[in-house]
């Protein structure tokens, strides 16, 4: 089986604990405003690899990954798309290698076809980009059930999640967003982490490349204020909802 | 048994009581500070809670030294010149910066940043030096050196043959020391502090009795003019460190006093010589052992200790030579490369890292970040946990420090090298280099290509071989050839350096730096290489892609064209990495075939300096895609941009040029942007520690650690004035970001950062 892959990274230290191979998986099904990697979108773009060869990538590093408590991490593009490559990939790191596997996704996917991936998944990082559903609609081109559906269905098998949100102003920082964020994250278990990732403009040079308007044209960066601000926001209703949670 | 003399049993009171407390060693019969450092090292395995801030004193020094350094900036870079005084050990009255408040003293001349004039290297490069700062040289001065005292530089040139004449011209060899001084010589400076001078004296002159033989042959005159010329320079030493009002002559009682006299030594030897890198040596562990004693009796507090340490560091950023407008291209930002071996093991396996390795990375925080001296840590998987953390600290908040393998150097080198300039590794006191500069592989290449006709300058200069005229390049072709060449310039550039030092011994000799090492030394002749990821990725497009030259009417390749995609050094990736390595063990293995001036033994160095742009500008497009006159990567990094798949493949790929060939050091600089290393602080420092250790363990050498944004320099470029003390790491050295040249600057810009998008 071949995967189609954008590229890797022998380095990664923030998608996951400890330090991390990075693959990016080439295709997406969302198109989200903010994407700093619009080249990893096309489904067609990108090579075509085996397992055996990304192993054959990993295994010079494996001290690196083994002695930082760190792994593989699969982002993209969208890994689910190609669940069943990622999923044999997870088995063999695990396998040969004994690695911690961690999945970045956008949690565009149906659930029951990514059992076996599952399976072999120590840590989900899910990006819970808006939960406002118009709002969400707007900046990915695709409604959020099916993510918010995903969320939940991994709180109810105990996979451990980290939930990470980007800051936009003005269009992912409303407070009643924020607050049904918390509130959300809140009814959620095994949430090991959650992280506020501040937007950046560091991508904008690929939408030029790529040759496509950049649609958050204008928006800044949040400032430190901004932020402190939509932390307490999420924190505040994260901390109403807990003991709703049903463990 | 004779009686003492009054004076004897004087002299030999003072001794022991400077030696009160040390353990006995080999060292108290003969000169060895090793077995002296051996016996009495108390290794430090704490953190860094320990550590002291700034004093007053320390503090309102450096705001005066940051006042001077700014109004040298404002000068365009040259603070004041002495064009009346030749520079010698004893030629300046006492300097200072402001006398009560130094606790360690000495300049080079009678005030701060006043640069000297030291023309016995060349006196062409005075005289141009002078003139590019609005100084005029005195015509004595000027008249002494051209008509009655020869220099270096005009030795070389009498000397010099046609085709080395020529290869210097094309750039094939370049950065030569044939008219500034060679430097890269240690003198072994703790000796005055743990002996005092008399006792080196004394020592130097039985080495001279000792070559009362029976054949007068030319090695033994000649070393018998030095060694008398080492004795001369030592009591010269002496008379200056008098005119301070210090008696150097017996040793060292107190720290504060083992700091000044090892500072005296050093101090001789750069008023002695400009050479291109006056390195320190290995000094912070030695002094520790003062530090300490003097703890014990309670002379000193820690604070104290800080500030003799920051005092004498503050000395060591303030070290100028006068140096030309073009010497400033290929060693850019002014540097002088103090550089300072830091931590380490021991051959009986105790860490050589003391609280005193720790003082010195922190007057990066008492004094801010500064490019010198030049902070080197000997990496080691064995060194202290705590130790590690506090570098990859220092270093991400900095960016001021190199890490050198200290595992795959020791084995060599044993556990009391130091490193000069960058990367070359050296026994101190017991070793010396004599230092080659580089030859610029990618035009040896295009040479092979072209029938050894200068791309750039269209004249024969290499080999007269047949052309390469075929519509695409020929893998077989084209190595077969370039060996020719190879073969051709490893020849003439052992030639070349064998004039070169044959001149500086004869009329620009170290006189104080040797008088501190043992009489019989080990010389290495440090050759080096400039473009190997230039090279390896042409001759990889060559093999894998399809490379077809674009002629010129004079049948000269002067661009390429790439069809396909090729392996690229930087990405683990064997079938070029070993291409790379291949290139290494050849050249090595052809210097091998030269006979070296001295008895000296060829070694190698993958390092440019910063003249992978003077080298890049020199050399015509290259079959590897890079256009004419840009730049090449620094030392042995992979091209800009072309290691794809992030900072552990690219590590690899360099950590596969074997040392053992490359004894003289393979430099690779390695820029990452901060949250590349991680979110928390804490997560940073371990994931750089984690990837030093692996890089060290993988057989890697030499690794420049930067930390920062590429908006952080383009900013600097727009607002010099708010970064005087950015500091980032080049090939080897650190340099004040904004005293690049703006070429130097772009390309310090567009290399690759890990961790970008």
């Amino acid at each position: 089986m071949k995967g189609r892959i954008h590229s890797i990274d022998t380095f990664g230290t923030v998608d996951g604990p400890g330090i991390r191979f990075v693959l990016f998986m080439q295709g997406c099904a969302l198109q989200c405003q903010f994407c700093h990697n619009p080249d990893t979108w096309d489904t067609t773009a990108g090579r075509q690899v085996t397992v055996d060869e990304i192993l054959k990538e990993i295994e010079p590093y494996l001290p690196y990954y083994q002695g930082s408590g760190g792994g593989i991490t699969v982002t993209g593009g969208e890994p689910t798309l190609q669940a069943p490559f990622v999923a044999q990939l997870f088995k063999a790191c695990k396998e040969k290698f004994g690695l911690h596997t961690a999945l970045d996704s956008s949690g565009f996917c149906d659930p029951t076809h990514i059992g076996e991936l599952m399976d072999d998944t120590d840590l989900v990082l899910l990006d819970l980009k808006q939960l406002n559903k118009e709002r969400h609609v707007k900046l990915t081109s695709r409604p959020n059930d099916r993510i918010l559906h995903f969320a939940k269905w991994l709180s109810e098998r105990g996979k451990p999640a980290w939930i990470r949100h980007v800051l936009i102003p003005g269009v992912t920082d409303h407070a009643e967003d924020l607050a049904l964020l918390g509130d959300f994250i809140g009814r959620l278990s095994h949430v090991t982490k959650f992280e506020l990732l501040p937007y950046h403009r560091m991508g904008v040079y690929k939408w030029q490349q790529l040759g496509k308007a950049y649609p958050l044209d204008g928006v800044e960066t949040p400032t430190e204020k901004e932020i402190e601000r939509a932390k307490s926001l999420i924190e505040a209703a994260r901390l109403r909802a807990e003991p709703a949670k049903c463990e | 048994m004779m009686a003492m003399t009054e004076k004897e049993r004087a002299d030999l009171t003072s001794v022991l009581d400077a030696w009160r407390g040390f353990a006995d060693g080999k060292w108290k019969k003969t000169i060895d500070v090793n077995s002296f450092i051996e016996r009495n090292i108390t290794p430090y395995e704490g953190d860094d809670r320990f550590l002291a801030g700034p004093t007053d004193d320390t503090a309102l020094l450096w705001k005066r030294v940051s006042q001077l350094l700014k109004e040298e900036r404002e000068r365009g870079g040259v603070h004041d010149i002495d064009v009346n005084t030749v520079s010698t050990i004893t030629s300046h009255a006492p300097g200072y910066i402001d006398q009560a408040k130094e606790k360690i003293v000495g300049l080079q001349t009678d005030a701060p940043l006043k640069r000297s004039v030291q023309p016995f290297g060349g006196i062409r490069m005075a005289v141009d030096a002078c003139e590019a700062y609005g100084y005029k040289l005195s015509p004595e001065i000027e008249g002494l050196f051209k008509e009655i005292r020869k220099t270096h530089n005009q030795g070389v040139f009498d000397a010099y043959t046609t085709d080395m004449r020529a290869a210097r011209r094309a750039g094939i060899i370049t950065g030569l020391p044939d008219a500034y001084g060679r430097g890269r010589i240690i003198g072994d400076y703790r000796r005055v502090a743990l002996y005092g001078v008399d006792r080196l004296i004394a020592g130097k002159k039985a080495e001279l009795l000792q070559l009362e033989v029976d054949a007068m042959s030319e090695e033994v005159i000649r070393l018998r003019e030095e060694l008398s010329e080492q004795i001369r320079s030592l009591s010269e030493l002496k008379q200056m460190a008098a005119s301070y009002g210090f008696d150097i002559s017996a040793p060292a009682r107190t720290a504060a006093e083992a700091v000044q006299w090892l500072y005296f030594a050093y101090l001789a030897a750069i008023k002695e010589q400009n050479g291109a890198a006056m390195s320190l040596g290995r000094v912070s562990s030695f002094l520790d052992i003062y530090i300490e004693r003097d703890l014990k009796e309670g002379k000193l507090t820690e604070m104290e200790a800080q500030e003799l340490i920051d005092h004498f560091v503050m000395k060591l950023r303030i070290v100028k030579f006068l140096r030309t407008p073009d010497y400033n291209e290929l060693f850019s930002g002014d540097p002088t490369w103090v550089t300072e071996s830091i931590g380490g093991m021991g051959l009986n396996g105790k860490t050589r890292v003391t609280k005193n390795s720790f003082r010195f990375l922190h007057t990066l925080y008492n004094l801010g970040p500064a490019p010198e001296p030049n902070l080197t840590v000997l990496w080691s998987k064995q060194l202290p946990e705590n130790f590690k953390t506090f570098c990859a600290r220092v270093s991400a908040e900095t960016s001021s420090i190199q890490y050198e393998n200290d595992d795959l150097m020791r084995p060599y080198f044993g556990d009391d090298y130091g490193i000069a300039c960058c990367v070359s590794a050296m026994r101190i006191g017991k070793q010396m280099q004599f230092f080659g500069a580089r030859a610029n592989l990618a035009k040896a290449l295009l040479y092979a290509i072209n029938g050894g006709v200068d791309e750039k300058l269209g004249v024969q200069v290499g080999p007269a071989i047949a052309p390469i005229t075929s519509d695409v390049l020929d893998y077989e072709e084209v190595q077969a050839k370039f060996e020719i060449v190879q073969d051709w310039l490893a020849k003439l550039y052992m030639n070349t350096l064998n004039v070169i030092h044959y001149m500086h011994d004869k009329y620009c000799y170290e006189r104080i730096e040797m008088a501190l090492h043992d009489r019989d030394i080990l010389r290495t002749m440090a050759c080096g290489i400039a473009g190997l990821s230039v090279v390896a990725d042409s001759l990889s497009a060559i093999r894998y892609a399809k490379v077809r030259p674009i002629r010129d009417e004079r049948g000269i390749a002067v661009d390429f064209e790439i069809e396909g995609d090729y392996p690229q050094y930087g990405n683990n990736d064997d079938r070029v990495d070993q291409m790379a390595v291949q290139l290494v063990d050849g050249f090595m293995s052809r210097l091998r075939k030269h006979k070296a001036y001295r008895g000296a033994t060829p070694t190698l160095s993958v390092l440019t300096i910063t003249s992978n742009v003077v080298y890049g500008k020199k050399t015509g497009s290259t079959p590897d895609g890079r256009k004419a006159g840009e730049p090449f990567a620094p030392g042995a990094n992979p091209m800009h941009g072309r290691d794809r798949k992030g900072a552990l493949a690219s590590l690899a790929s360099v950590a596969k040029i074997p040392y053992e060939n490359s004894l003289d050091g393979v430099s690779n600089t390695f820029s990452i942007i901060p949250k590349a290393l991680g979110k928390e602080d804490g997560a940073r420092f371990s994931n750089l520690a984690a990837l030093l250790d692996g890089y060290t363990a993988s057989g890697g050498h030499h690794l420049n650690v930067n930390v920062f944004n590429r908006e952080q320099l383009l900013a600097a470029m727009e607002h010099p004035e708010d970064y005087p003390q950015l500091t980032i790491r080049v090939s080897g050295y650190a340099v004040n970001f904004i005293k690049l040249t703006r070429e130097q600057q772009l390309d310090v810009i567009n290399r690759t950062f890990h961790g970008e998008m």
